[in-house]
């Protein structure tokens, strides 16, 4: 089968994120960028996936010549070939569900898997857009019953169960697992727990090296990615007013209940 | 006009989900902005108790679609009820709560509108169609004033954000039956995880545990019980097995607001704060001095929590 996976550029999720004095962006002093995590579970999956059923992974970013970066890191993971479709500026989930289903379409895989949401923008939309565009089923936030100290996840196995041209997929959803059966193609969106991505081996990076990454651009897809999504400003939020270190518990108990009357 | 849209959620046990009425909210301050009527939308098997009750918070309609088709929540199948529903009300504003059913299905009703979507909105300004709304990014470390300028703008927002909507009023409850369309998605099974606490994202108590209880959440539950608490966890924990996954606060668990968050053995991770640094009081219980919990904590105590807790349980009983 051939499975279609995504790889944002985005900020380390361990990076200190602040607003410029001017509120038009992120200080980028000292952020380091890496595949969107949710993104390296979904790339996870596809190798899973492939493996299972033979086939090959085709990862796909979109961002300007530094997001080679991240799809030769999902490359040398294992995935078999990459599109990037060259793109700087701003770009809303809308643009990126659009240049996904032209790929899509170009590329004609099984499945897409997406990761959920990528950790900058946090809006958690553009697989379900792409799945609506292709007229596609979707399952969101893939996840499964095992825990990730399982026996099925130390033996990588796949969290997606697929057969009969469908994928049964558990997603984490509010109060409990949801599982549903979507026809294949479909898109599938990844949640924390599906998978403990495996790290880049050497020999992996050395042969990514020489694997296969495809330039398009939205001109040449035939996609206006003019933004509907317009930031006017970035504000901190809310700071929270200083607190106080108590000594012990006694102390504790009589500032909640006589300060902060919470008990 | 610029008339609102809600989308109420059913809960698997047939309940009204109280989120909806926090996003009724929204959409009432909405409404009152464009100088549009209120409307709320459910679908399901049987909901015409749900939009009885629904009638009920200050809407203008509640319009219920009864289907078989519609007994089990699947994306696919409502976007397309929910978006012909939306065309049909001349809607510019569609919207529901951030749960795991909103964000799963509002995008898809957006890509049917060829509409722009703010996820978790916790704020919204301006007036008329020119709206602004304020949404979190990168884990809550910023808020975006943002802008959709497409004719139909579609929406969630954090339930903790906005006030649950008042009862009061008394709708007019219309049936509707939308073109039921061939979907590809079969709905298998719902396996909840059952719990006589309040809900997570409901609780005016939390009581939370992370690495810290090396997976003993014994005195966690303890204290919850004394409270009345929900009962939390960082994501290391939920990662382990250790706990249940719905019980992770944070950017990719819940967001949770409560009067009152005791966090144990949490280190206060970035993605962690995120998912509860909106409550009213937080109590941190570390034993590192260092741990980034205590920069959001109103009273931080550093010591092991196996011991910390049974005394603060004690002490709390003797102060009832």
């Amino acid at each position: 089968m051939k499975i279609l996976v995504t790889a944002k550029r985005v900020e380390d999720a361990e990076s200190k994120i602040r607003v410029n004095p001017e509120g038009t962006g992120i200080v980028q002093e000292g952020i380091k960028y890496k595949i969107n995590p949710f993104d390296e579970i979904a790339v996870e999956e596809g190798l899973r996936l492939a493996t299972k059923h033979g086939g090959e992974v085709v990862v796909v970013s979109i961002g300007g010549k530094e997001v080679q970066e991240q799809l030769r890191h999902a490359l040398a993971m294992g995935a078999h070939k990459a599109v990037w479709v060259n793109h700087t500026g701003a770009l809303d989930q809308l643009g990126v569900a659009r240049l996904l289903q032209k790929v899509v379409e170009q590329e004609k895989p099984d499945v897409a898997v997406l990761g959920k949401q990528s950790i900058d923008d946090d809006q958690n939309q553009v697989g379900q857009y792409l799945a609506e565009f292709l007229g596609w089923g979707q399952a969101t936030f893939a996840s499964k019953s095992e825990s990730l100290e399982s026996e099925a996840e130390k033996t990588k196995q796949p969290g997606i169960i697929v057969a009969d041209g469908k994928a049964k997929v558990v997603r984490e959803v509010d109060n409990g697992l949801a599982t549903l059966e979507v026809t294949l193609p479909a898109v599938i969106t990844t949640d924390l727990r599906l998978n403990q991505p495996r790290y880049a081996s050497l020999p992996g990076i050395m042969k990514a090296k020489s694997k296969p990454i495809q330039e398009l651009t939205p001109a040449g897809l035939g996609v206006d990615v003019t933004p509907k999504v317009v930031v006017q400003k970035l504000v901190p939020p809310p700071a929270r007013k200083a607190g106080i270190k108590v000594p012990d518990v006694a102390t504790l108990i009589e500032k909640l209940h006589n300060e902060a009357k919470v008990v | 006009m610029s008339n609102v849209l809600i989308v109420a959620e059913q809960q698997p046990d047939g309940q009204l989900r109280k989120a909806t009425l926090n996003a009724l909210t929204a959409g009432q301050q909405l409404a009152q902005k464009s100088g549009g009527e209120l409307h709320a939308v459910i679908l399901g098997a049987d909901v015409n108790a749900l939009a009885q009750e629904l009638a009920g918070y200050g809407v203008k309609a509640v319009h219920a679609a009864n289907a078989p088709a519609f007994e089990h929540y699947v994306a696919e199948a409502f976007a397309p009820a929910v978006s012909e529903l939306a065309k049909s009300l001349s809607a510019t504003f569609v919207g529901a709560a951030s749960t795991a059913f909103g964000k799963d299905l509002l995008p898809r009703v957006a890509a049917r509108l060829d509409a722009a979507m703010a996820t978790d909105v916790v704020a919204i300004d301006g007036s008329g169609s020119d709206i602004t709304y304020h949404r979190p990014m990168w884990a809550g470390n910023v808020i975006a004033e943002v802008k959709l300028t497409t004719p139909v703008q579609v929406f969630t927002v954090r339930p903790t954000e906005f006030e649950a909507a008042a009862a009061g009023g008394s709708g007019e409850v219309k049936a509707f039956s939308p073109a039921t369309t061939e979907v590809k998605t079969r709905f298998v099974s719902f396996e909840e995880v059952k719990s006589a606490r309040p809900q997570l994202t409901e609780a005016s108590v939390v009581v939370a545990g992370g690495r810290g209880t090396k997976g003993d959440f014994k005195e966690i539950e303890a204290l919850a019980d004394l409270l009345g608490a929900a009962i939390g966890a960082s994501r290391a924990v939920c990662d382990a097995g250790w706990v249940p996954n719905d019980l992770q606060v944070g950017q990719t668990g819940k967001v949770v607001a409560p009067k009152l968050y005791v966090a144990a053995g949490i280190s206060g991770a970035i993605q962690h704060l995120a998912g509860m640094k909106g409550s009213k009081t937080i109590v941190a219980i570390n034993k590192d001095p260092e741990a980034p919990i205590f920069q959001v904590a109103d009273y931080g105590l550093v010591a092991d929590l196996f011991k910390a807790l049974p005394e603060l349980r004690e002490g709390l009983t003797k102060l009832k």
